[in-house]
């Protein structure tokens, strides 16, 4: 197996670099950002490559053996050099300032994106699976989150134990998903598609399995989605919540008909107050 | 009763007689440790051994034991780093790879808290410790004795994090033990407490080398010395060192809540309870930033000098590169919020860190331009500390994007914990900090030893560490950009990250070939040290400018029989210029140290403590912190702490 990799390694490195999910992304907020990291490395390369060229030229210019090159043994000074060394990364750090200014507000996760109503998701970073709540849908799902393709989706995300990053690639970066915080990302999937979803930051030995499937599919696959989940036998109430908080690795695909429609509020809620409601269930 | 007295937490169980790599590890260990034992009773070199090092207060010594200990570091920090690499090869798909998660999660943190506080930081003290009093002028640093100590608490550090290799688990948390993970709830194991402990005491070491750089530099230049005629080196050495200062209290305060929060069940860092763990996250990285800072500012300084005395020139732009380092001194304190954009502050917030991490490559762009312009007319010898110095140049500026890249907020959203961050400080820090070490240690080791190391072998070292670089980090740029995050324990077929994790291992094999070159090196010029084409005769190998290579090498214990006086920056090189031989005969008594123990005692001790504290041993608790006490005392009514070496004490020395 490796070796038939190895044999192949030109062409997979090739085809791989073509592959990159980040730089094919499928979401308006993934494109935004891909069009500002390539930005960036051309804005930057104009710097960078003239440096890495003439560090090599001068190198070789330069050499003790080339007697033909001047040497000056007392020469450390020009005005005219420094205010080149100081000019030209000052304007592009002045233009990549600017850049930044601008897209961080545009691109800030928690700005809805338009005046679309958008389908509000709660998150919540089990150890180690994700729990996907709808609240008005009345539905929740483990490791898989579906939505449809062309509308804003909005997530409010929380976590319970150690700290982990919710993200999807594909369609936008990442935001963390803290306990007994709630942070909030705003994504438009515009393509129909199944894309990865990751936990972004290390959370325990069973980290490395924290995938889920984000299903971006038309509005009326969506709906009739949406029945079925409804439909399902087991329910979402907060003792089956407190049984799945129990660490666990590879989960599979689970549907809840939503029986609590607080579960979020209290996962956060409860570590900033004592809860009889938590308590109890 | 009596055995919780003693023993605390700790019982057999703690030692994983059924894992065989551990086993493995530790009996490597305990067979070394026993080797050096035995042959320290065989050639009767216990005395010799006190006597000359553990008790010794000379700059360059102490120098010498930070760099072996940062080798042996190196060694275990790379073992961690192949071993990732091989599991990340090898768990695809249905396969688990043969580390199970709570083993490779070890790893991963053990390699960076190795790397950072037990390779990188030792390197540094070292390299400073040798080569900063001599540039300077001076006969040792401002307190000998405090610098002793200062190696014996990081020496204690490192010892533990070895210990826990064996005698139960280190931290599997990620280097920077972030909490709620951290908190006992879901580290309940010693793990974190050792990672704690060992922080702790190199910590503090750390801390007190800071202040003693500080103080010799701004205290024990010789006349004539002003501080826009310091070299370069001696510069960033005080701009880190201040950095050192400032940050680690910040460090040793945050560790000391956690540890509250573990201990004593409090709630600094919990989720619940009024507890943040965003504060830890803040507070760790208000450290964290400057760290990093503090380990390449000296590695810029040490190309400064190289590059100046290869090309045979001034460096060009003295002034520039001053106020460079001293602005990015400056400004790593207020940029420690790019290390968690994500975590949900507004646009503003993430805009103001961004740009105020762009403005950071101002000054070192300029840097970069400097060393570039001091090649520009020169004449260029590509000896190893050279190649080293062009080596970084090229590979640093790449670093630099991808540091600038994602100081973009919303390009870090993207790539923030991905295998593009990893591969980005590892290209700052192998391609800055490795590489400037790696090339101070060829320059400086004549000064150190009396003979030079074999060139050919350090040259094919440098292109091995070059290559293997760029084969091992360049497909961890491109797996990040595929959605591959940091310490992934396996991973999907249909990812397609496999041929280049293969690709990387390669990189890793590479590495491993260079760093063998360079113990060969090590090897033969030992061997022929007496050699004519390896020995030192002049104390001046390479045509340096700079001070410490106007005096004799291996350089003189007491360093200056005559203390140098200086009119100009590159004051040796001035020397040569006008024809003056510098003087090495002293012609009065010179005021010296005295050897003490005390350091290496309260070391001892302090990694006792640190041990008890990790197994909560109250004996040892109590035995440890009474050692630590009474050496305090002892040490403090020891008036015989210093002595005068007369004329001819120095010259029968000879």
């Amino acid at each position: 197996m490796i070796k038939k990799n190895i044999m192949l390694l030109p062409l997979s490195l090739f085809l791989t670099a073509c592959h990159s999910v980040m730089l094919e992304p499928k979401g308006m907020i993934a494109i935004a950002e891909k069009n500002v990291l390539i930005t960036a490395v051309i804005l930057m390369l104009l710097v960078v490559i003239p440096v890495i060229t003439l560090t090599l030229v001068f190198a070789w210019r330069y050499r003790e053996g080339n007697k033909k090159a001047t040497y000056a043994p007392n020469w450390s000074h020009s005005n005219w050099i420094e205010t080149i060394c100081w000019t030209v990364p000052r304007a592009i750090i002045g233009v990549l300032g600017t850049i930044t200014w601008i897209s961080t507000h545009q691109l800030d996760p928690y700005r809805s994106l338009n005046d679309a109503e958008p389908l509000k998701i709660q998150a919540i970073a089990l150890e180690w699976k994700w729990l996907f709540i709808y609240p008005e849908e009345k539905i929740a799902t483990v490791n898989y989150v579906q939505f449809p393709v062309n509308r804003p989706v909005r997530f409010l995300i929380t976590a319970e134990g150690p700290m982990n990053s919710f993200q999807i690639p594909a369609l936008a970066g990442q935001i963390y998903a803290m306990a007994g915080m709630q942070t909030k990302l705003h994504l438009i999937a515009n393509e129909i598609g199944d894309y990865q979803g990751i936990s972004a930051n290390f959370s325990g030995d069973g980290f490395s399995d924290m995938m889920f499937i984000a299903r971006a599919s038309s509005a009326a696959e969506y709906a009739q989605w949406v029945k079925t989940a409804q439909h399902s036998k087991t329910q979402l109430s907060l003792t089956t919540y407190k049984k799945l908080m129990q660490p666990s690795t590879k989960v599979a695909v689970q549907y809840f008909a939503l029986a609590n429609k607080e579960i979020f509020n209290l996962a956060i809620m409860k570590s900033m107050m004592p809860m009889t409601e938590w308590e109890n269930a | 009763m009596l055995e919780k007295l003693l023993f605390g937490k700790l019982t057999l169980d703690a030692i994983p007689f059924d894992n065989v790599i551990i086993m493995g590890a530790g009996a490597f260990m305990l067979g070394a440790f026993g080797l050096i034992i035995f042959s320290l009773f065989y050639f009767k070199k216990w005395t010799w051994l006190w006597k000359e090092w553990l008790t010794s207060v000379d700059h360059k010594k102490i120098g010498l034991m930070y760099i072996m200990l940062a080798f042996i570091m190196l060694m275990r920090g790379f073992t961690d780093a192949f071993m990732m690499r091989l599991q990340q090869v090898m768990a695809v798909g249905e396969s688990a790879g043969y580390l199970h998660a709570e083993h490779y999660d070890q790893i991963f943190t053990a390699h960076g808290v190795i790397m950072i506080f037990f390779m990188a930081m030792p390197f540094m003290f070292g390299l400073i410790n040798i080569v900063l009093p001599l540039q300077i002028g001076a006969r040792d640093v401002a307190f000998p004795y405090l610098n002793s100590l200062s190696l014996w608490l990081t020496v204690a550090a490192a010892s533990l994090i070895n210990i826990s290799l064996v005698v139960g688990d280190f931290a599997a948390t990620g280097w920077l033990a972030y909490p709620p993970l951290s908190e006992i709830t879901y580290s309940p194991g010693v793990g974190v407490d050792y990672y704690i402990w060992a922080l702790q005491i190199s910590g503090v070491g750390s801390l007190l080398s800071a202040i003693n750089f500080v103080v010799t530099i701004l205290k024990m230049r010789c006349p004539g010395m002003t501080l826009m005629r310091m070299p370069i080196f001696v510069w960033t050495v005080l701009c880190s060192m201040i950095l050192v200062v400032l940050s680690f209290p910040v460090l040793t305060a945050t560790l000391f809540m956690l540890f509250l929060d573990r201990f004593f069940g409090m709630h600094f860092f919990t989720a619940d309870m009024g507890g943040n763990a965003m504060m830890y996250i803040n507070l760790i990285w208000i450290w964290g930033h400057p760290e990093v800072y503090i380990l390449i500012l000296p590695a810029f300084g040490i190309y400064s000098e190289i590059v100046a005395t290869f090309c045979r020139k001034p460096l060009f732009g003295y002034n520039t590169m001053v106020w460079a380092t001293v602005s990015i001194t400056v400004l790593s304190f207020i940029v420690w919020l790019h290390h968690f954009f994500t975590m949900g502050s507004g646009a503003n917030v993430n805009a103001f860190f961004g740009i105020a991490t762009m403005v950071i490559a101002i000054p070192t762009g300029a840097k970069v331009f400097n060393w570039l312009f001091t090649m520009y007319r020169g004449s260029i010898r590509f000896s190893s500390p050279m190649l080293w110095t062009i080596g970084f140049m090229v590979t640093f500026v790449i670093g630099g994007m991808t540091g600038v890249l994602l100081a973009v907020p919303t390009v870090d959203y993207q790539v923030h914990n991905s295998l593009f961050l990893v591969a980005h400080f590892h290209n700052a820090i192998i391609g800055g900090v490795v590489f400037g070490y790696l090339a101070g240690f060829t320059y400086w080791f004549p000064k150190a030893f009396g003979f030079k190391l074999n060139e050919p072998l350090g040259k094919a070292a440098f292109w091995c560490w070059l290559i293997g670089f760029y084969v091992a980090f360049m497909p961890l740029y491109a797996l990040g950009l595929m959605g591959m995050t940091r310490r992934l324990n396996h991973y999907s077929v249909e990812s397609g990250w496999q041929p280049l994790l293969v690709v990387a291992g390669i990189g890793v094999l590479i590495i491993a070939a260079g760093f063998a070159l360079q113990v060969l090196q090590l090897i033969i010029s030992f061997k022929n040290r007496h050699h004519a084409a390896y020995k030192d005769v002049t104390g001046d190998p390479w045509d340096g400018r700079t001070l410490e290579w106007s005096i004799p090498s291996p350089a003189p214990f007491y360093n200056f029989a005559v203390t140098p006086e200086v009119t100009t920056r590159d004051a040796f090189w001035q020397q040569k210029q006008t024809g003056l031989k510098p003087i090495n005969i002293a012609d009065e008594a010179i005021h010296m140290p005295k050897n003490t123990g005390v350091g290496f005692v309260i070391g001892l001790c302090s990694g006792a403590f640190g041990f008890a504290m990790t197994w909560q041993m109250p004996a040892l608790i109590a035995a440890s912190l009474l050692g630590i006490v009474i050496a305090m005392i002892a040490r403090s009514f020891d008036m015989h702490i210093d002595y005068y070496l007369t004329p001819d004490a120095i010259q029968e020395s000879h």
